[in-house]
């Protein structure tokens, strides 16, 4: 059985960098996988490379058994592959409400048949009129205060959960999320991942996210991959891949402070 | 909530407006027209804008407007204006979806040269043309519209009128062309690029189309033009023509769809008192307005009705 | 023979005029990420300016040789002048604003100087043709042409190599160069970029206005004379790469020698070749020959 999401050998350097050292990963339908490892150790460019963001120096990505590797980040979110940004990448002039709007519309352009067939009058993937359907999200993501607000004014949770709204609009099948609680309180954090998963979980999605916060990745991910200097080592289910040396040794530090604490 | 759409509603009234008090002011339907015409092109330019984009170009589309006018009726003594605005729009839409090519990848000031040298370009050819009047261009016949001629002392309401509905449509149009999901990425595209790409929309495509648009709108204004002048030259295409309909959009800010028209109006009353009353101060004049726009009201005069209404609430 | 070395003793000719022009844009932008619109009108005020003074210095009496430095010193007034006036009076206070903007606020300026001209100084025109035939002039193989034009050269390759040396010699100019190259590092690194821009706008617009200057007694000074000027600036600018000095020559040179060979062979294309050259490279190579600045492209 072919997975969903596939990388072969994957590899890609910034000059003396090793961002990714042969990074194979299969990734099957409906997982929750969580993607961990220090600052530079190669998540974010695993996840730039698998949007086409970046190309890979060597290797494959295959996406329902289709090659992806050269496609432009356009292309790929057209096949089924969004993305949300560590730092949101919103409309900042435009209010919740009108930045829905263009993901939605956006959506309902590609939806089209043909470049000069009419408009389809639901939104594909949603089955509602425009509106309706950017209404619905506002709903579901807890938006409803903010819904005429511009998105520049907007606390950072909020702007967060509007960045993985928007990426949801396009009704991925693979979703994407680079930290998506990081610089948000820690009580938002967690309603903030309950929300995403509802939505997730109601869609039928398979979610890559990138975290540094382990209590985050236990309670959600099903699967976890710890990345180091461009290398994946480690992978399999949290509790036993947050117990490995290695990954308590270079990933969450914890092999440092039960060392430093037996000296003290 | 969902508010009404008055747009169409006030546009229809100043249409009216419009056609309804110029009868009084005969010797003021000369400015309107030229304003009308204008404005369009400003129409244009307030698409781009909206993107995030500034042209120092878009006289190149007026001047092909005009000259495609101009040249038809002298060489094969089409006058009928209708006719004229179809073709010039036609020729400033196939040689902006040329141009738009190129230009789709630019932004900044980038984009700006490039669209200023492309005019000049226009500009380079036309003054060494002979056939085409080199830089003193030449006189149009008087343009007619279903057979009857509407140019001259008579005509001119009828010219005026035909602008004003024009200018009506192409309003409302471009209205209506904002609510759709290709023009709200105007918007989108001005505060966030990397956003619309990754939402699976390609930009550089967008950016095309509304090249194209505001392309096609400076033809007809500048078909409209000539046929209100009576006259084109080389100067259409001139760097500083552009650059006047880059003023007027600053002018009249971004905020509505009618604005173009009323700060083209606005335009030309000054023009008109200033070369009056002060010849060697207009430009000053010019300057120091848009000055001050930029300074104390970046969104354009519109801004000012808009704090007005908001306040009253 | 005598043809074509018509058109390359033109077309050096032209290019030092324009090299003096195009230097002064190229410098500002670099530093100040500006592409200044008002520097046609401080080419225009620069030849006003020199005409007055030159004519007042003539009609005195006075050594009609030192006329030359009644020359290049209307254009130092005018850039010690108008330079920080514009700088310090407008400019300081849109730092941080969008490039177009700041190109907007320019072109307002070229605006209320075009009509500061006009009202200076009227709009007759000023002759004040001495100092061009002065010189006398030098034939050889059936081409006869102004000592004054070589001068312009030799004048135009001593400020080339004055601001090479200030910039790669001396210490603030090597702070300017690295400011040029990479703003944010520069600042990053502790260069307090803003009091450079006093300085680089002020020697910009005595670059402009020196243009003026010394073209001024080759022509009828008129209103208006500054417009095309900031074109074809541009144009040489954005061939030779903005922020480039040596671009700024390589772009002078191309244009200038384009254009005189345009001139003597197919003259219809005169204007044309100029903005065509423009648009080749902003297609092919928009941050220009010699790369300076990053090109907002996607």
């Amino acid at each position: 059985m072919t997975a969903l999401l596939e990388t072969r050998g994957l590899n890609k350097q910034f000059g003396a960098v090793t961002a990714a050292a042969d990074i194979s990963v299969a990734v099957e339908r409906d997982a929750v996988v969580g993607l961990i490892g220090t600052n530079g150790a190669g998540k974010t460019t695993f996840v730039n490379m698998v949007t086409g963001y970046l190309k890979p120096d060597a290797g494959t990505i295959h996406y329902q058994g289709r090659d992806i590797t050269r496609l432009h980040p356009r292309e790929v979110t057209r096949l089924g592959i969004c993305r949300s940004f560590q730092i949101p990448q919103l409309c900042d002039s435009l209010s919740v409400y009108e930045n829905l709007i263009v993901a939605l519309g956006i959506v309902l352009r590609n939806g089209r048949r043909s470049l000069f067939s009419r408009l389809p009058a639901a939104v594909p993937g949603h089955g509602v009129p425009l509106q309706d359907a950017a209404e619905a999200m506002i709903e579901r993501f807890g938006l409803a205060e903010f819904r005429d607000k511009a998105a520049g004014v907007l606390p950072e949770g909020v702007r967060k959960l509007l960045d993985i709204a928007m990426a949801l609009a396009v009704k991925p099948q693979v979703l994407l999320l680079d930290e998506p609680t990081s610089g948000v309180s820690s009580e938002e954090k967690f309603d903030i991942m309950d929300r995403v998963m509802q939505a997730v979980r109601a869609e039928g999605a398979t979610v890559l996210f990138v975290e540094h916060d382990m209590d985050i990745v236990r309670r959600y991910a099903g699967r976890v991959l710890a990345f180091y200097d461009g290398r994946i080592i480690a992978d399999g289910e949290p509790a036993r891949v947050l117990a490995d040396d290695e990954v308590r040794r270079y990933v969450t530090g914890e092999a440092n402070a039960l060392q430093s604490a037996a000296h003290a | 909530m969902i508010a009404r759409d008055r747009t169409p509603l006030l546009l229809l009234i100043l249409l009216v407006a419009l056609l309804a008090v110029a009868p009084l002011f005969p010797n003021w339907q000369f400015i309107g027209t030229l304003a009308l015409a204008k404005g369009l092109t400003v129409l244009g330019l307030l698409l781009l804008l909206r993107t995030g984009l500034v042209s120092f170009g878009q006289g190149l589309y007026f001047c092909l407007g005009g000259y495609a006018a101009g040249s038809l009726g002298l060489y094969a003594g089409v006058t009928d204006a209708l006719v004229l605005m179809l073709v010039g729009a036609a020729v400033a839409g196939v040689i902006a979806a040329l141009l738009g090519f190129l230009l789709a990848g630019y932004r900044g000031i980038f984009f700006a040269m490039l669209s200023l040298a492309l005019s000049m370009i226009l500009f380079g050819l036309l003054v060494k043309s002979r056939a085409l009047g080199s830089t003193d261009g030449f006189n149009l016949a008087p343009a007619t519209l279903f057979g009857h001629v509407i140019a001259g002392a008579q005509g001119r309401y009828a010219l005026y009128a035909l602008a004003a509905a024009v200018a009506f449509l192409a309003a409302l149009g471009m209205h209506r062309y904002f609510a759709t999901p290709l023009g709200r990425l105007s918007a989108a595209i001005r505060d966030n690029e990397i956003r619309v790409e990754y939402l699976g929309a390609s930009v550089r495509h967008a950016v095309h189309v509304k090249y194209v648009i505001a392309g096609v709108l400076a033809g007809v204004g500048g078909v409209l033009t000539a046929l209100t002048v009576g006259h084109i030259d080389p100067e259409m295409a001139y760097w500083t023509t552009s650059g006047e309909f880059v003023f007027i959009t600053i002018l009249s800010g971004t905020a509505s769809v009618a604005a173009p028209f009323l700060g083209s109006f606005i335009f030309e009353l000054i023009r008109t008192f200033a070369y009056e009353y002060s010849p060697n101060t207009w430009q000053m004049t010019l300057g120091t307005v848009m000055l001050l726009i930029i300074v104390f009201l970046p969104s354009g005069l519109w801004s000012l009705f808009r704090r007005t209404r908001s306040a009253q609430r | 023979m005598s043809e074509w070395l018509a058109v390359i003793i033109d077309g050096v000719i032209y290019s030092s005029w324009l090299f003096i022009i195009a230097v002064g844009l190229t410098l500002i932008y670099g530093v100040m990420k500006i592409l200044n619109m008002a520097h046609g009108s401080l080419y225009a005020l620069g030849a006003y300016t020199a005409a007055s003074l030159a004519g007042y210095w003539l009609a005195h009496g006075y050594a009609p040789l030192a006329s030359y430095g009644v020359l290049v010193l209307a254009a130092v007034i005018v850039g010690v002048v108008a330079g920080p006036l514009i700088e310090r009076g407008l400019l300081r206070f849109m730092y941080g604003r969008d490039e177009i903007i700041l190109l907007l606020v320019t072109y307002a300026v070229f605006l209320i100087l075009e009509d500061v001209v006009k009202l200076a100084w009227g709009v007759d025109p000023y002759i004040v043709s001495e100092p061009y035939g002065l010189l006398g002039s030098v034939e050889f193989a059936d081409l006869s042409y102004p000592v004054y034009s070589f001068a312009l050269i030799v004048f135009c390759v001593a400020i080339g190599g004055a601001l090479t040396w200030a910039l790669r010699r001396t210490r603030h100019g090597k702070l300017l160069t690295a400011v040029i190259h990479d703003r944010e590092v520069s600042q990053a690194m502790g260069i307090d970029v803003r009091r450079f821009y006093l300085v680089t706008f002020t020697i910009g617009a005595m670059l402009a206005a020196l243009g003026g200057a010394l073209t001024a007694p080759t022509i009828s000074v008129v209103p208006g004379i500054g417009v095309e000027v900031i074109v074809l600036a541009f144009a040489v600018v954005v061939i030779g790469g903005l922020g480039s000095l040596p671009g700024a020559a390589l772009g002078a040179l191309i244009v200038g020698l384009l254009r005189s060979a345009a001139v003597h062979y197919v003259p219809a294309l005169e204007l044309f070749s100029v903005y065509f050259v423009m648009a080749l490279v902003l297609i092919l190579r928009p941050e220009g020959l010699f790369a300076g600045a990053q090109v907002r492209r996607i």
